[in-house]
């Protein structure tokens, strides 16, 4: 069945393929933003919490970042977003280390389960932090991904 | 049933009292212990278990570590415990058999008196014998078996496949066998392997698109009535450590969660002995027994700790063992489990040294390995040299082999400086004998074993060595990829293993000038993992030097002068820091 869907996968055509795409979050978020784009120009951590309204977010133990402990290939880290925060709202993805470390924003509509999974680029060895707004409330954690040159495995 | 280390000294006093300890006249003469391979059946259910063989068909040298430190919480723990003081931890009496087995002690000495160890055939007749007295018994082997020598690397791996298959593996984990690349991985997993019943585990491997499981993530077995479940582990970081373009569909990764899903899984299906084949290595291992709950034992290898006493972990519902079974067919893990009303009532381990000469060699195994060899037999046997002194690898930051492959790029290539990978496979060569291509391939024998000549600043050399002794001194094992410190040539330097990443590294010196930060300098290395990369192989470099020096003297190491490691670590001895 598995073998089924690649096959079908592959054979669909151009077009369908970037759908595919964008569901398996390999496309960058902001390719599909068209408001505010101030929070992804923004350089270094500060200024784009600030961008985003997040300065000094409340550490939350409700907020899962599940990502490699080391990135297989920097260019796409799988990270998954977990927020158990009642209300969740929206829930943004922040590469620390990036020179623009905004990744994205999900905002999720009434009821939504506080869940995304998606693929970011990481230039450096940095902490992936999901910030998550619930009731008009940031709630933040963090998770580090290191990013090696590779090589000189026993 | 958790005092190991008293059972263990129980085993070893009535071994000793049967003669089992030997002074190294009784071997010379031939008088060994006849008894030393009595390992009376205990229990009903046993599994046996080789791991990170290399590829080594026939007996060989191999030097265990002097030098194999533990950081955060590993110091002076085991596996990082090394010459007399395991001697000590573990009440092995000074030079015996077990002694030379176990630690590098005396090495020279004891390697003329005892013999070479491991070979398949004498393995076979050693397996053969344990399954014997153990009816239903299983054989698992934790991967690093189609990779570490020439005719591995010629056969694509089939020689080790053929060995295995009549070895009677059961079940295995891979981890260097992913460099013979996805296609060929499946075509023996889905060929030979299925063929033979011999199922290959993993669950840690999974697609890249959909996450779906590569390979099985475990199998139930059952054995004399009991239903025992083996987990598969492949080495997490193979893309990393090793090229990912050899493997470019596939995810791995610890992947604690789908560990203990498994576990769960295999529990709830009637599972009553639940065990991981692991190739994570041994620190790695450690941190896992603690945070997966409900498995029984964890039998690893990958950083080819012999590790004469399975370590007990606690965690949240229980306690795991975790154990490793050493490296190039140089050892047996033996575990007998008592298992009755469904429960483990107790158990005993062995990790048992393969010494040839103690063990006849099997007749068939004997005539696949000269079968699979005849056609390379005058490339193998081609003499380039003679060694005046002993050629190793294993240890944390350099071997006289290492740096004789470095010594001869550095030579052949016009480089300032060299860099070896830090592998821990290698056989060992004892003064006097002769080095063949058979014992260069031992060392360098891989799919993409390129040397290259390379530009570099002294910032980015500095960035390189960081980086790699982060993946070797990070504190938290599960950034840990069980290689060793990348061997440097040329340059000296010193090194902290307790500091954090960026600033290990320190006085980096070319003929004890300081590195300029800034200024170029011509680096030779080997086995780049970009893809795309190419050059001379290796071994063809190390042989046009060899062929010309004729004899090689003892390597003088470039060993890191060491800060902040304390005398008392039980994790080094007999360190010479070369400045």
């Amino acid at each position: 069945m598995n073998h089924q869907r690649r096959t079908v996968l592959k054979g669909v055509g151009s077009a369908a393929a970037v759908g595919v795409a964008v569901a398996a979050g390999l496309l960058k978020p902001t390719a599909a933003f068209a408001g505010d784009r101030s929070a992804f120009d923004a350089k270094g951590l500060d200024a784009a919490m600030k961008a985003i309204k997040a300065t000094g977010a409340a550490e939350s133990k409700d907020i899962t970042v599940k990502a490699p402990d080391i990135a297989e290939n920097g260019a796409v880290v799988p990270v998954e977003i977990t927020s158990n925060i009642a209300g969740t709202e929206s829930i943004a993805i922040l590469a620390e280390k990036n020179a623009s470390p905004m990744v994205g924003e999900f905002n999720l509509s009434n009821g939504a389960q506080g869940f995304i999974s998606t693929r970011i680029k990481l230039a450096n060895t940095s902490n992936v932090r999901a910030v998550v707004k619930a009731g008009s409330k940031m709630y933040t954690a963090t998770k580090e991904v290191k990013v090696t040159i590779g090589g000189c495995g026993g | 049933m958790s005092m190991s280390r008293r059972e263990f000294l129980q085993v070893l006093a009535a071994a000793s009292a049967a003669g089992m300890m030997l002074d190294s006249k009784q071997v010379l003469a031939g008088n060994a212990p006849s008894n030393f391979y009595d390992m009376p059946a205990y229990g009903n259910v046993s599994l046996l278990h080789i791991t990170d063989t290399h590829a080594q068909l026939m007996p060989i040298y191999f030097r265990e570590p002097n030098v194999n430190i533990g950081v955060g919480g590993a110091v002076g723990k085991v596996p990082h415990i090394v010459g007399d003081k395991l001697l000590k931890y573990f009440n092995i009496q000074p030079n015996s058999i077990d002694a030379h087995a176990f630690t590098y002690l005396n090495f020279e000495q004891a390697a003329k008196t005892y013999g070479k160890v491991g070979g398949y055939a004498h393995l076979k007749t050693l397996v053969d014998k344990v399954r014997a007295a153990r009816p239903g018994s299983l054989l698992m082997d934790s991967g690093d078996t189609w990779q570490g020598s020439g005719t591995a690397l010629w056969t694509k791996g089939q020689d080790m496949v053929d060995a295995s298959i009549e070895l009677g593996v059961n079940v295995m984990a891979p981890h260097w066998e992913f460099t013979q690349g996805a296609e060929r991985v499946m075509e023996i997993v889905n060929g030979d392997f299925k063929k033979h019943g011999i199922d290959f585990i993993a669950q840690n491997v999974v697609t890249n698109d959909f996450g779906d499981q590569v390979f099985k993530p475990y199998v139930m077995k059952s054995i004399n009535g009991v239903q025992v479940a083996i987990i598969g582990q492949a080495f997490p970081y193979t893309p990393i450590a090793n090229p990912r373009y050899m493997v470019p569909d596939w995810s791995f990764g610890i992947r604690d969660d789908g560990m203990q899903k498994w576990v769960n899984e295999a529990r709830a299906k009637g599972a009553q002995i639940v065990v991981v084949l692991s190739h994570n290595g041994m620190d790695v291992d450690i941190k896992m027994a603690s945070r997966v709950t409900g498995v029984d034992v964890i039998f690893g290898g990958h950083t080819h700790d012999g590790v004469p006493v399975p370590v007990p972990v606690k965690n949240a519902k229980g306690v795991t063992l975790v154990t490793n079974a050493g490296s190039n067919g140089k050892f047996l893990g033996v575990m007998d489990f008592d298992v009755k009303g469904g429960k483990i009532k107790g158990w005993k381990y062995r990790l048992v040294p393969v010494f040839s000469n103690l063990l006849a060699a099997d007749a068939k195994m004997e005539a696949l390995i000269k079968r699979v060899r005849k056609p390379y037999e005058a490339k193998l046997n081609e003499k380039l040299a003679m060694t005046e002194g002993l050629l190793y690898r294993r240890g944390n930051f350099n071997g006289s082999w290492d740096q004789l492959i470095m010594d001869a790029m550095m030579k052949v290539k016009g480089a300032d400086a060299a860099f070896s990978p830090g592998f821990r496979w290698g056989t060992s060569l004892l003064p006097g004998d002769a080095i063949t291509m058979e014992k260069l391939l031992d060392q360098t024998a891989t799919t993409y074993s390129f040397s290259t000549l390379t530009e570099m600043t002294g910032a980015t050399i500095k960035d390189v060595m960081e980086d790699v002794c982060d993946n070797l001194f990070n504190t938290d094992p599960y950034y840990q990829q069980g290689g060793d410190m990348v061997r440097v040539g040329g340059i000296t330097y010193a090194l902290n293993p307790y500091e954090k990443m960026g600033k290990r590294i320190n006085d980096l010196r070319l003929h004890g000038k300081p590195l300029d930060a800034n200024k170029k300098y011509k680096v030779a290395g080997w086995a780049p993992v970009a893809e795309g990369a190419t050059g001379t192989p290796i071994w063809d470099v190390v042989a046009e030097y060899l062929r010309t020096v004729k004899t090689v003297a003892p390597p003088k190491l470039n060993n890191p002068r060491l800060i902040g490691v304390k005398q008392s670590d039980p994790g080094i001895a007999d360190y010479i820091a070369s400045v």
